[in-house]
Order: C-alpha cells, then structure tokens, then sequence
C-alpha cells in the first residue's frame, strides 16, 4: 500500500540521487572535454619541425625544442635530487626512527612541505639557491627548487611504500639472524619498490607541470641553443605556455594549443605510467 | 640420510648443565608486568612444551631466548637468562649472532615472498654465504631436514606462496634449520593448520628433537600432551602478570599435577 | 630496550668468546643508520629553511610599513615616491576566489564523493575514479590558458562584463582543481563510516536517500569538513591560474566579477621586477609569509581532524 508520505519520500530520493548524479558528471566530464579541445585545437600544429626546431619570431613561428628538452632536464633533476634522499628518509621515518616526539616533528613538517603553495616554494629557490648560493638564474638552481618541491612527496609515498610491506617479513627475518639494514635491502625495500617508483614518477610529472617556481627562480623565454651546463638559462614547456599565452600579442591561437597538447601529453603519460605500475604490483600481489 | 656432518664442530655434546636457563625473569611492557618471578631450567635436545590459557605471556616467555622482545619500545627484562651458561642479554651480546643460534618458528606460515630456494637461501645469504653451490647443498639439506624435500625439489623456482599451509609452515622450519641453529622456538607453530598438517609438523619435532633444543608454545593440551618431554604451565594472576605454575616431565604433569592450578587447567575447569 | 639487573660471572662471558656471540661492531649497519637518520634530518631542515627564509626576507617590510598598515592598508603602490605597501587588496582577492571556488567545489564535490560511495556501482567507479585522478593531473598553467581562452569569454558574455578575467573565472577553474582532493577524502570518509549505522536505519524503514542524508553524511562530517579545508587550502595556494585569469587589478575588489590580484598572483607578478633586497622585495617575501602560515593553518586542522576521525570508527 502506497501511502503519499511512500511516495514523495521516493520522488524526493529520485530527485536527490538526480543532483547526485549531476555533481558525478560535472566532476568527471571537465577532464575530458578540456583534453578534448586541446588534442582538437593543438594537433594541427604539432609536426616534426615543431617538436624539433627552436623558436623564431618572438615565439610565434618555429618550434618549441629547447623548451621540451629543458623540461626533461627538470624532470631528470627532480628525479636525482629528490629520489634517493626521499627515499633514505622515508627508510629512516619507516624503520628506524623512534617514535618519541623529534619524529612526530618530522612526519608533521614533512606532510607540511607538501601543502606548501609553489609560488612559496619559488621564493625559496630564490632566496636559496639563485641568491644565497649564488647558483644565478640557471636549471640547477630551478632542478634544486622543484626538488625540494618533490621531496615532501617522494619521502611520504616511499614511507607509505614501506609501511605497506607487512610485519611478518620483519620477524620472520630477524628471527633468522639478519640484520636490520640487510632485512630492509633484501626483504623490504624490493617489496615497497613499486609504491617508491610511482611517487617518484609522480613527482617527476609535477616538476613537468609546475610554472610558478621557475617563474621566481627564473626559466628563459626565448633560446636558441639548449643549456650546456647546469649553470645555463632553460626553457621549459610549462613556462613557454605561460608566457605565450598570456605576454605575447599576436601570438596565433593553434601555436598556443599545440604548446599546451605537448605539455599535456608530457605529464599524463608520466601520470598513466604511475597508475600502470599501481595498478600492476596490485595485480600480481593479489591476482 | 646421514646427516651428522650437517653439525658444527661448535656444537656441545650434552653437558649436565641445562640448555636454557632463567632465574627469577621479570618482564614488563612499559608499567605493565606480563612475566612474574619465572625460573626454570629446559634441558637440551627435548621438546619442552609451555602451556596456559590464553594472554598469560606465553608468547612473551618464549621471545626472550631470542631477545625479539627488544623490538618492542617499552619492553624491559630483569632477572637472568642463560643460554648454555652465558647470560643473553649481557652488553657484550651479539643479538644478530643470537638469533642465529636461537631460530624461530612463527604462529601463522611467514614465507618471504619469493621461491621456495630463495626462502630456504635467505639466512645463508645473509650471513656471508655466496657461492652458488653451497647454498644448493644447504638448501637441499634444511629442506631433507624439514621432511619437505621430496614434495618441493621440482618446485624450488615457484613462488613460496603455490605451498599449501602445512608446507609452508616446513618451508619457514627449513628457513630456521639453514642457518643451523642450536635452539628452535616455535610460537604456536600448528595453530593455522589443518589436523593432517599438524600431525606431519609433530612428528617433524620429534626427529628434530633429537638434534635441536625445541622450546613450544601451545594452547593445545593434547599436543604437548604427545610431543613434548617437560612442560612448564604459565598462568595469569590477578594482576595479569604470567607466573609459572609448575614444571616437570610431561607424563607427571599430565597425570598427577601437584598444584590444583595446573590439575584444573588440565582438565578444562577453566582456559 | 631492555636492562639487565644482575650480570653474569666472568667466566660465562668468556663462554660468549667461545660461542662466538661476542658482539661485532657492524661498520656497515652504523654507516646506514647515520646516513639514514641525516636525510630524515634534511627533511626538516628544508621546511625549516623556508620558514627561516621568509621570516629574514620578509620581517624587515614592517620596519618599513607597521603590521597593521601592512595587511589593512589598501594601496599597493610599490614603486611610487613614497612606495606604500597595503596587501588588503591582495587579502580580499584570494578570498574572494576562494570562496567563489568553495561555494561550487563543495556541494558538487561532496554529492559527488556521495554518489561514488554510496549508489554508484562498482563499474561506475572504477570509471569515475582515473577519471577523477585525470582531472588531478592537469596542469595548473593549463587550467590557466582553458580560463584565458574559453571560459573567460563566456562569463564575459553571459555576465555582460567588459572583461571576463575576473575572480568569478578565476574561482571556476580553481573549483575544477579542488575537486579531486574534496572527493577523494570526503570519499574516504564516508566509506570508513560503518556499515551497522546504515543497516540500522535500514532496518527502520528508512530510503537509501535518506540513510545517505541522515546518517552517512553526518557520520562523515568531520572528514568531509577535513576535505573541504584541504580543499580551501589548494585554492588559496594555486598560481597560475589565478595569475592568468583572475584579471590583475590593484584594487580592493567589491564583487567575484572584478578583476583582481590574490596573494600568489601578487608574488608572481611583482618579484621579476623586485630589486633584490628592496623593498618590494621584502613585502613580497612577506605576503609568501602570510600565505605560508595560512595553507599550513589549515592543512594542520585538517590533519588533526582527519586523525580523529580515523580514531572514531577505529576497529
């Protein structure tokens, strides 16, 4: 027996799980369409002359080279700078560290550098290293600001990555007679290996992505050449973007896009490759 | 198989003097005091059993011959304990040497996820050994020892995991044995497993039993009943620490108790 | 770590000679831990040195410009004579577009998380998900250039604007880019609730609606509100976008649909002109400061929140 109170709490659900839904769509379908109208707009103009070629013209004819090839040399920095510390000081915060208060201290700063803005992150770099250090207006100063960017990540994901690997191998271990350090390098750190790749992959496709630090500690716009040496100016795609986008007039429409479809598929396939690795070690551990 | 040679010159014949010793042990976890005034002596070469309901400290009593409650922050131990006549938690100790010479077998089967051979190899491995050929031959040897040879030798690529429960439990007995220690400590080592399984882990104790010192935590009366020589049972006071009730050969334990304590837990008034 | 209250005799140590357990100094294990233990320290250090970082560039400003005047004052001219520093218009933007962003990220975020946790079928979410994760992924400076070129003319027509680079296009894009973290953790929070509290509502007759209204949501409050603020802490700390779209004017904004300069875009824009060490420059490191201490306020709610939220339903 339907009474009307049935059916308006009913019609009210219908229409909730309705706005549900929407929410659903206006999360999931933005993605899509952005990525849709940059492959469109931007794919005309990519070939091999663009992906090869310096700049010429202000920007506005040529290619974009030296800006690919500076990204990957930012990418390839953060990936040196902040691995192997990252990954030292997540063994350190997973297994050996005491659980007394100069540790809760760390794990606190560390989840703190992660929500830093990247403009701050930025002023960072200039104070320290472009300023302090006098390392000047180059990539190694740059490489060195997404670093430390990087680092909160690469620590936390390696730290998780460890954590992860259960507490019986570190028994069953021990109790045969290996050292800590040697449980750690043969038991589980190839164990935690696939969560400590992701993160690092995932840093390395932010340092791709980021545009504010390199704006303060300085990339270059326009170069012909490709940095020699770390002390050299840079470019980089995400600043090229920037700064055609928004500072240069004239600067025709298909360039900017395909500007915007190389950066794109630069971070994502970085992001895809991450998600693969997840999505593998899940399978073969559990499969 | 003869496996004399498998022995370490090391190795003492057996003295008058007790395997594993303890004389007045207190343990406390942080404030908390989980052991009480425990002293004993277990004999080498036997299989002693220690019984008792469940959270008396069993556990705890069987880690501190091989120090794993160091790992624990908080843990402190006052008292004496003494393996062959020298005290194990004297400053000049060694715990990595320690746990090889104190081995443990775990509750639930801990294989390391890899293949059987590199399980078996691990300890080896740690400690120095390299050479292909002698970790073949030790690996071949625990896992006779183990009573596991025969069903692994075609297998020992595979993952430890393709085991089944009772296998892998042998598998992590066989881990113990490669690195050739004198004292087994098995922390209820048949509880996961199937009654079959713990029949062939059972009589893998009594043929180990007579090269190896075995020290077994059971909560399964009928078990150290059939396998152990000397059983020590352990109850909880009131105040939650774990005292030692009574010790002796496990026949007279079995059957004529001195303390009503131990007759009651016997008989299944309680646990 | 234990202590013993009674040594041995001398001549049991001697035995522990001959058992070979006497103990070895393991150069190696030493060397890892060393090493170990400074790249923990390093971590802090760098955090540290932000702060020390800022605070040394960015205190002497209030020498100059009094606190109050500093982050109260309205005019932002930095290279007249005399140069006046009032960050008010800087404030009012960056909260401006932060609850522009809030306002739509919120109810779409968490019916969302809602709807994935709740209804959606597991199909469904295993679609949603990397889609979501994709979202994540876009680039900031990306977001920035669909704002500048698609959005911006948009609102400009629809809003009859005589530009759309203003803080309502600006709050948009910034509401795309919380999203994913407001799902993800209000998510979370609702699938840690147990599922008792629903059967037991269930069991009282109640529609899956109003089990999700009324006990799910509620339920998960405090990691849905834990969201929200890590949400509030991504749009407050977003540059790029902000930089290109938000409009860059220099005065105090009255509605979303002025343009406007918040905090990051202020620093963005400023520091390629600062004289090193001048004054413009340490007003900059001092609105980083600010900003510093604002997304660390909030992150750390969040932390603590989301901590007691795991300890409720511990099981």
């Amino acid at each position: 027996m339907r009474t009307r109170a049935i059916v308006s709490r009913q019609l009210s659900q219908r229409v909730a799980f309705g706005l549900l839904v929407l929410a659903t769509i206006i999360v999931v379908v933005p993605a899509l369409l952005i990525i849709l109208k940059i492959v469109i707009s931007g794919a005309g103009t990519i070939g091999w002359e663009f992906l090869t070629q310096p700049p010429s013209q202000a920007g506005k004819a040529g290619g974009i080279f030296p800006a690919i090839v500076g990204t990957f040399y930012l990418m390839l920095g953060t990936f040196v700078f902040s691995l192997p510390i990252g990954v030292m000081a997540g063994i350190y915060l997973a297994e050996y560290a005491p659980r007394n208060w100069l540790t809760r201290a760390i794990n606190m700063a560390i989840i703190n550098l992660a929500g830093v803005p990247s403009i701050v992150y930025g002023l960072f770099g200039l104070g320290v290293f472009v300023l302090a250090l006098n390392l000047g207006m180059s990539l190694l100063a740059a490489t060195l600001t997404l670093a430390c960017q990087a680092l909160a990540m690469t620590i936390t994901t390696s730290r998780e990555a460890i954590l992860a690997v259960p507490r019986e191998y570190r028994e069953g271990s021990l109790a045969i007679g290996a050292t800590k350090w040697q449980t750690v390098r043969h038991l589980i750190l190839p164990q935690a290996r696939p969560g400590i790749i992701t993160g690092a992959v995932l840093a390395m496709s932010r340092a791709a992505g980021e545009t504010a630090p390199i704006l303060v500690v300085g990339a270059a716009f326009l170069m012909r050449g490709l940095p020699q040496s770390p002390s050299d100016q840079f470019m980089a795609l995400a600043y090229h973007l920037y700064t055609v986008a928004a500072h240069v007039p004239g600067m025709p429409k298909d360039t900017i896009w395909a500007v915007a479809l190389v950066l794109l598929v630069v971070v994502l396939s970085f992001n895809v490759l991450a998600t693969i690795i997840r999505l593998r070690t899940r399978q073969r551990r559990y499969g | 198989m003869n496996t004399d040679h498998m022995f370490s010159s090391k190795r003492n014949a057996q003295s008058n003097r007790a395997k594993l010793r303890t004389e007045k042990v207190n343990l406390y976890y942080g404030d908390f005091q989980a052991l009480r005034d425990i002293s004993l002596e277990i004999p080498g070469r036997a299989i002693t059993a220690v019984i008792g309901p469940s959270g008396c400290g069993k556990s705890s009593f069987l880690r501190l011959f091989n120090r794993m409650n160091d790992l624990i922050p908080g843990a402190r131990v006052e008292g004496h304990i003494e393996i062959d006549g020298i005290p194990i938690y004297d400053s000049s100790i060694d715990v990595v040497e320690l746990r090889k010479m104190v081995g443990m077998v775990f509750q639930k089967p801990n294989p390391f996820p890899m293949s059987v051979f590199e399980n078996v190899a691990f300890g080896p491995r740690r400690h120095g050994i390299k050479n292909r050929i002698e970790l073949e031959d030790i690996v071949e040897r625990a896992l006779h020892r183990a009573v596991l040879w025969e069903e692994v030798k075609d297998k020992l690529d595979q993952s430890a995991f393709a085991l089944s429960g009772g296998q892998q439990q042998r598998l992590c007995i066989a881990r113990v044995l490669a690195v050739e220690p004198e004292v087994i400590l098995m922390d209820e080592p048949c509880s996961a497993l199937d009654p079959v399984a713990t029949l062939k882990i059972e009589d893998l104790m009594r043929s180990l039993a007579e090269n190896y010192t075995i020290v077994i935590v059971t909560h399964n009366m009928q078990q150290a009943a059939r396998v152990s020589d000397m059983a020590a049972f352990l109850m909880m006071e009131e105040d939650r620490a774990g005292v030692l009730v009574e010790y002796g050969v496990t026949s007279q334990i079995f059957t004529k108790p001195k303390d009503k304590r131990t007759e009651d837990y016997i008989t299944g008034r309680f646990g | 770590m234990t202590t013993v209250t009674k040594q041995s005799a001398s001549a049991a140590a001697a035995e522990g000679l001959e058992k070979n357990l006497r103990r070895r100094w393991r150069f190696g294990e030493r060397i890892i831990e060393g090493w170990v233990f400074l790249t923990g320290l390093l971590a802090i250090a760098v955090l540290l040195g932000i702060v020390v970082l800022l605070l040394k560039e960015g205190v002497p400003i209030f020498f100059h410009t009094p606190p109050w005047e500093f982050f109260f004052g309205t005019k932002w001219y930095p290279v007249s004579e005399p140069p006046t520093f009032g960050i008010m218009p800087f404030f009012v933007s960056t909260l401006m577009v932060t609850l522009v962003a809030t306002a739509i990220a919120v109810p779409v975020g968490v019916g969302c998380a809602a709807y994935l946790a709740e209804v959606a079928t597991p199909r469904v979410r295993e679609t949603a998900k990397p889609l979501i994760e994709l979202l994540a992924g876009i680039p900031s400076v990306v977001m920035g250039l669909i704002g500048l070129m698609l959005l911006s003319p948009l609102v400009q027509s629809i809003f009859n604007l005589p530009t759309g680079l203003c803080g309502l296009t600006a709050g948009i894009m910034l509401s795309l880019m919380s999203l994913p973290i407001i799902v993800s953790v209000s998510e979370d929070a609702l699938r840690a609730v147990p599922d008792e509290f629903r059967q037991a509502a269930y069991a009282l007759g109640a529609t899956r609606w109003e089990v999700i209204k009324y006990v799910s949501i509620p339920a998960a409050l405090s990691g849905v509100a834990a969201a929200i603020m890590l949400g509030v802490g991504r749009a407050i700390g977003e540059t790029m976008t902000v930089l290109m779209v938000a409009g860059g004017a220099l005065a105090v904004p009255h509605s979303p649909t002025e343009p406007m300069t918040p905090m990051t875009a202020a620093i963005a824009s400023g520091i390629g002109n600062a004289v090193k060490g001048g004054l413009q420059y340490q007003a900059l490191f001092a609105i980083g400061l600010i900003l510093f201490i604002m997304t660390l306020a909030v992150n750390l709610i969040a932390d603590k929140v989301l901590e007691r939220q795991k300890q409720k339903f511990a099981r």
